[in-house]
């Protein structure tokens, strides 16, 4: 996989929750994914097509979601339900948003379908290419994350 | 529109609706009604009196931009102010959104400063 598809959504994650949480995020070394598991404890996954294709998964620590939630909505949320995989949802179709902006500022034109959104401890996801994704990890005051990026032509 | 009027929020995700919601209380907004889709929206604006539609682009059922040909098209409700809010940047949706007759868009994320300025040019171009 190409690593000019990785720095639009690191940016993408980062403005998104900032603006929409109040929450600056830390990225982390990216890494190679070595198998479908993700790591959080509820994960939104958004399918991506266009010039390339692929898909893009968010997988939140409940303590770290639970947080972020609560930040956008302005209300304690305490426990993982469906507002919060609502939430997960909407944030990996905005931060899907705001990383194909960038990619086509760099001429790279992408469009999404609708997220879709996992819960469970130790859950797996499978991307529509089914290759090697790179995995960003974030850390946060209130927990960690994860962006899992699988992007490229349907050869690689 | 004055503080007064009533306001339709339009998107799929309940979260959307709740953050729209908050920001436009914190603007001064109070009669606020929603719906989760283009159908659901279009049927509210048949039935009562909305002075403003807030609508996603991407839903399920109807879209955004499907939800406002249905507007301009129809006689009574042609002239709601529309303000489109998206997920999507690509040039071309925004072209084909202006074309449709969209009196303003936002790209999410956004916050409530930019809500109420993209707000505020929609009021004066139809006061």
């Amino acid at each position: 996989m190409d690593v000019k598809y990785i720095n639009p959504f690191l940016e993408g994650t980062l403005h998104v929750l900032k603006t929409m949480a109040f929450i600056d995020a830390r990225p982390g070394k990216p890494f190679l994914k070595k198998d479908n598991a993700v790591g959080g404890d509820i994960t939104g996954i958004i399918g991506i097509a266009g010039s390339v294709k692929g898909s893009f998964a968010l997988s939140f620590s409940e303590k770290c979601i639970l947080r972020i939630v609560s930040n956008m909505l302005g209300e304690d949320i305490v426990q993982v339900n469906r507002d919060i995989a609502d939430a997960v949802g909407e944030i990996t179709n905005m931060v899907s948003g705001a990383a194909r902006q960038r990619l086509e500022a760099m001429g790279i034109s992408l469009s999404a379908a609708i997220p879709t959104v996992v819960t469970g401890k130790g859950h797996t996801i499978n991307h529509v290419l089914g290759g090697a994704s790179i995995i960003i990890p974030f850390d946060t005051d209130h927990g960690s994350f994860v962006a899992d990026v699988c992007m490229g032509k349907e050869a690689d | 529109m004055d503080k007064m009027g009533k306001v339709l929020i339009v998107d799929d995700f309940s979260t959307m609706r709740k953050v729209i919601r908050n920001l436009l209380k914190q603007l001064g907004y109070e009669n606020i009604v929603e719906a989760e889709d283009g159908v659901v929206a279009l049927d509210a604006l048949k039935k009562e009196k909305i002075d403003f539609v807030i609508s996603d682009w991407n839903m399920p059922n109807m879209t955004g931009l499907e939800l406002l040909k249905r507007v301009r098209a129809d006689g009574a409700l042609s002239k709601t102010p529309f303000l489109m809010v998206t997920a999507e940047s690509l040039k071309e949706n925004i072209v084909e959104a202006v074309k449709e007759g969209v009196d303003n868009y936002i790209v999410k994320p956004f916050t409530a400063d930019v809500l109420g300025e993209k707000i505020s040019q929609i009021e004066k171009k139809y006061s």
